[in-house]
């Protein structure tokens, strides 16, 4: 299959369209050679007896109907291989640190099976971030995928990184790696990230791909699936456990939108297309355990959401395939509390199998509870308090008020380089519930109280 | 008659070349992929295919089967899971290992078990469709009834007993008819019944808030709207584990894997609180994921509500869980846009709300064409855009279910849960059930929880003002209902599906808390009234204590101790 076509009729956005050809596979890679002698590279979207519509990812600029057109035969695939640990490659997995090609173990196609539900473990072991608001009261899981949501500005990115170098499963020192996949992000939040990863060596450990704000949008739809490939390659052909960082989905579905405006369809919510809960779904997805299978694939992708909006349609339909999502405050920033996750609108949906007796510890879940309680009716209390002052407030709403002060002043905030165990977590919690009359633990069981309260413990 | 390929875009292929009917079954490319009819314009026509179209090239061939859809019934269904076409998981794992290749043909019975087939009619018997000839243990608790295909009658000419395979002859009808344990049905069609009744049973689940509040009847519709992370598949899950119901079946449709896994991890360890059996023994899964094909997905809503007519048909109690319409909407919406069809609102195609009613009709508390009561229960958890119910889905949801359990982000964010907002769900069953509630659970529940409801919707109307002056300038006895709801809501409405003993409770469990926070109401009313002062009723120490028994494992021993401290409490107050 190296016939090259000269039948482009129509070049339109990033589309091109083309007549007379032999049968075309749907999804094949195609080659596109242009007069100066350049190549760019797409894939086939609609294909049939009369017309071809191929989508380019380097965008069609420079393209004219004298460009040559060779089909592949085959979808996109990735070389991959176990020295892809410590690359860096492009959006669309070519070489980009100056070293040699990757010498392929097996080509793999980027847009992956799904996995069979039958064949996956429920997630279950507990990952250490050593960050409260995580571990304490949004535990993340092996093989879970818990986005963060956040904003322009805000230090979304300080705390990947932490989590990225402090994760860890404790008591486990099984092989473990990291595929940061950047999709649109600027050239400087690229560097602060590979600074980072040089400077821990944690670059040795991972496979980075890519795809900066200045190349190509359509590239990005590759990208993540790129990433997610060799993710998936060394998670279950080389037995490691794999975090994954996706940054910034919110530039991926940009481009997404923007390609269905060239297809010219029929656009969904805020002009995103019909099937983005599909396609996200056909990335998030890809995050689990297999029965059987010594590797894990758990995804931590960062996402800004459009004018802090929760109910935006990326953050939206995200939340809906995902298994939570930590939320980053822009007015926890503003008081200058570091990380500024905000737990209310936080979940992790996997918390439950991840943590109690066994696992973290037998109190967690009540603790944590608790906290939320307390903390969700202080911040209510607050906006009381302005209308009607503090001294219109019962003794026991004051003593609330005050807990969720402590809650984000002890518990929520914590050092950039402060990797606390769960015990510390739980320990934090217990100190400022401790601050609340016992007969307001509802949420938690006596014999936790008896066996964890301060004033229990102490004599 | 073979035909070709004309074009590929996504799942949905256009053929020529062969003149099928709609909703035929064709097999497309070399490597047949398994796909449906769904629009023939001149000498094409258009198929929605299951399986992933990537390099599928026009001019490849196409077979048409001539068969529309179908799912195949028989012993077997039970404890299997299923992708959207009824392929067993299972299968496809032992044929393509953990992902799913395409082109993978699998049956929806196993072919080779053998099942112990009793004969209940003999040769001579004259019967007709839906009418049962033989029955077969098919799990522990569950005797699957072997019927005559519903457009099948005639005199039996043979029948045989014994162990046989489901496509096994087992009976011969007198004009040379054969019948197998397995009988196919297309899933597009509703099963026939003899009438439908209107629903008088609740369907229970140990769910305070929907047993108490806003009860489903067997046989009824309900939908769980609610934005993401606020408790959907979580209560569809407590209704799958705890329902009081024969047979569940319950279809992950277009949502997450893992909490497939899930199910199927749980549910074998977990006991029917009925019958003590495990719970995967009246289960059966329906697991399209958002990953799996769009097309799958649309068509596993119709697999699973096929299944569960065909043991309504044996007549058991079904209830149906399908984990979320909205995504089957979207799959809708995205092969209508791919077929260019004129997009009605927001996309969704003009026909949107009449399959939803289709669909939703297929529920109900039937007689079978055999006479035997059965029901089957709908429960559909939908996924409105930003959580907002005014969004077609939802809305053409709501025109045809008689229950809207309203999940509401807020409630959720504070650990709520569930977080069923009382104020806006409802029930249309409440009524129709009544006497059903006064005969079988007490007769002053009925009062209790009309009580109940009020109070609630007095207690939104305080909080208003308490926004504005705060609650210390409510009068006392105001102050006292928003304790009593506030009581009524942490005490009872919440219920935590993840605690051992408080994901389920019992309806005598359920009228005893409500009955215990009534009474510590009518006790500080009487207290108030003789001039007791706010401060002593409120810190009244069983009082908080109540707060806890539902934790209890020996609930009606710790009920009492707490309630016979309440007695004492108040008669120190003094005053009454
Ligand atoms: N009854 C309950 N008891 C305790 N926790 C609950 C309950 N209901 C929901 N939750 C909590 O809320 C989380 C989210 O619930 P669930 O997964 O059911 O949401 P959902 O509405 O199905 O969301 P999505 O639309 O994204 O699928 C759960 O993981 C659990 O932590
Ligand atoms: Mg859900």
């Amino acid at each position: 299959m190296t016939k090259e076509y000269k039948t482009i009729t129509e070049i339109a956005g990033p589309l091109i369209f083309l007549e007379k050809t032999e049968p075309v596979g749907y999804g094949e890679l195609v080659h596109i050679n242009l007069p100066d002698g350049t190549t760019k590279r797409g894939q086939v979207l609609d294909t049939s007896a009369d017309v071809v519509a191929v989508q380019v990812f380097e965008g069609t600029g420079g393209l004219n109907e004298e460009s040559g057109v060779v089909f592949s035969g085959e979808t996109i695939k990735l070389p991959v291989s176990k020295d892809m640990l410590g690359r860096i490659l492009s959006g669309a997995g070519e070489p980009l640190d100056g070293g040699p090609r990757i010498v392929p173990e097996d080509r793999v196609d980027v847009n992956g099976a799904s996995m069979n539900p039958y064949s996956r473990m429920p997630p279950e072991d507990f990952i250490q971030t050593g960050i409260s608001t995580i571990d304490g009261t949004n535990t993340l899981v092996r093989g879970q995928k818990l986005p963060i949501f956040s904003g322009s500005g805000l230090p979304h990115n300080e705390i990947a990184l932490q989590i990225a170098r402090q994760a860890k499963v404790p008591g486990s020192d099984e092989p473990f790696a990291v595929v940061f996949a950047a999709m649109g992000i600027t050239n400087e939040e690229a560097q602060y990230f590979m600074e980072d990863f040089e400077k821990t060596g944690a670059l040795e450990r991972a496979v980075v791909f890519l795809n900066l704000a200045d190349d190509p949008a359509v590239e990005r739809i590759i990208t993540p699936r790129m990433a997610l490939t060799a993710a998936e390659y060394l998670a279950y052909e080389h037995d490691m456990h794999v975090l994954v960082i996706l940054t910034d989905i919110t530039n991926y579905c940009e481009a997404l939108r923007q390609m269905g405006a060239a297809r010219e369809e029929v656009p969904g919510r805020r002009g995103y297309p019909g099937y983005m809960y599909t396609d996200l779904a056909s990335l998030y997805e890809r995050a689990g355990v297999i029965k059987g299978l010594k590797g894990s694939v758990t995804q931590f992708s960062i996402l800004t959401m459009p004018g802090d909006d929760i109910t935006h349609p990326i953050p939206d339909l995200s939340g809906y395939i995902t298994e939570g999502q930590i939320v980053v405050s822009r007015e926890l920033h503003m008081k200058g509390i570091y990380p500024p996750i905000n737990v209310l609108p936080s979940l992790s949906r996997l918390m439950n199998s991840g943590i109690g007796e066994g696992k973290t510890r037998d109190d967690h879940k009540a603790v944590s509870d608790q906290m939320y309680a307390g903390y969700a009716e202080g911040r209510d209390l607050r906006g009381l308090v302005a209308i009607v002052g503090k001294e219109a407030l019962s003794e026991r709403d004051q003593k609330i008020l005050e807990f969720a002060d402590l809650f984000e002043d002890r518990f929520v905030r914590q050092g950039r380089d402060e990797d606390r165990s769960i015990e510390d977590t739980l320990q934090v919690g217990w100190d400022i519930l401790s601050e609340l009359p016992v007969a307001l633990l509802t949420r938690i069981d006596n014999k936790y109280i008896e066996k964890y309260h301060p004033a229990h413990k102490s004599n | 008659m073979k035909g070709e390929i004309y074009r590929v875009a996504g799942p949905v292929v256009t053929i020529m070349g062969i003149k099928p009917k709609m909703y035929d079954v064709v097999h497309v490319g070399h490597e047949g992929l398994m796909g449906e009819v769904i629009r023939i314009e001149g000498d094409k026509a258009t198929v929605q295919v299951y399986e992933d179209t990537s390099g599928i090239k026009p001019g490849e061939p196409v077979v048409n089967t001539g068969m529309s859809l179908s799912v195949e019934l028989g012993p077997g269904l039970l404890e299997s899971i299923y992708d959207g076409i009824q392929r067993p998981l299972k299968v496809l794992q032992e044929k393509m290992g953990d992902f799913i290749n395409r082109g993978v043909t699998a049956n929806g019975l196993d072919r080779e078990k053998l099942w112990e087939f009793k004969p209940t009619v003999s040769s001579g018997d004259s019967v007709t469709g839906g009418q049962t000839i033989g029955v077969v243990q098919e799990t522990m608790n569950v005797e699957h009834k072997i019927m005559v295909p519903p457009t099948v009658s005639g005199t039996v000419e043979e029948i045989k007993s014994g162990k046989f395979k489901v496509d096994e002859t087992i009976c011969v009808l007198a004009d040379g008819t054969e019948i197998s344990m397995m009988q196919k049905w297309p899933v597009r069609m509703p099963r026939p019944v003899e009438k439908k009744f209107i629903p008088k049973r609740p369907l229970i689940t140990g769910q305070r808030i929907l047993d108490g509040l806003f009860p489903v009847a067997k046989g009824g519709t309900a939908a769980i709207p609610g934005p993401f992370g606020s408790g959907k598949t979580v209560t569809q899950q407590q209704l799958a584990k705890w329902s009081d119901t024969d047979i569940v079946v319950y279809i992950g449709c277009g949502e997450r894997g893992n909490e497939m896994a899930d199910v199927l991890n749980e549910f074998p360890e977990l006991q029917d609180p009925k019958t003590g059996r495990p719970l995967m023994e009246r289960t059966v899964l329906i697991a399209n994921t958002s990953n799996m094909p769009v097309a799958a997905r649309e068509a596993s809503v119709y697999t699973g509500i096929t299944i569960a007519e065909y043991y309504r048909d044996m007549g058991y109690d079904v209830s149906l869980m399908a984990d979320s319409s909205s995504r089957w909407a979207e799959a809708m919406r995205e092969i209508s846009s791919r077929l260019e069809e004129m997009p009605g609102e927001e996309g969704y195609p003009a026909y949107l709300s009449a399959r939803l009613s289709e669909f939703y009709e297929r529920a109900g508390a039937v007689k079978s064409l055999a006479a035997e009561e059965g029901s089957i229960t709908v429960i559909g958890a939908v996924s409105p855009p930003g959580g907002d119910f005014s969004e077609p889905v939802t809305q053409n949801t709501l025109r045809i279910v008689k229950v809207f359990w309203a999940l509401d982000a807020k409630l959720a964010q504070r650990r709520h849960f569930p977080s069923i907002d009382w104020l806006t769900s409802y029930s249309l069953y409440t009524q129709g059930l009544s006497d059903w509630f006064s005969e079988n659970v007490a007769p002053d529940w009925v009062p209790l929880r009309d009580n109940a409801m009020d109070l609630l919707q007095q207690e939104s109307e305080l909080q208003e003002i308490v926004q504005l002056v705060g609650s210390d300038a409510l009068p006392e006895d105001q102050q006292l209902v928003l304790e009593i709801c506030r009581m009524l809501r942490e005490y009872f409405l919440q219920q935590n599906a993840f605690h051992p003993v408080d994901t389920y409770c019992p309806f005598d469990k359920q009228y005893k808390l409500l009955k215990a926070i009534s009474k510590y109401s009518d006790m500080a009313q009487a207290a108030l009234e003789s001039g007791i002062p706010m401060k002593d009723i409120l810190s009244v120490e069983s009082k908080d204590e109540l707060a806890k028994v539902k934790y209890e494992e020996e609930f009606d021993s710790a009920l009492n101790v707490v309630m016979e401290k309440m007695d004492k409490e108040f008669a120190a107050l003094g005053g009454n």
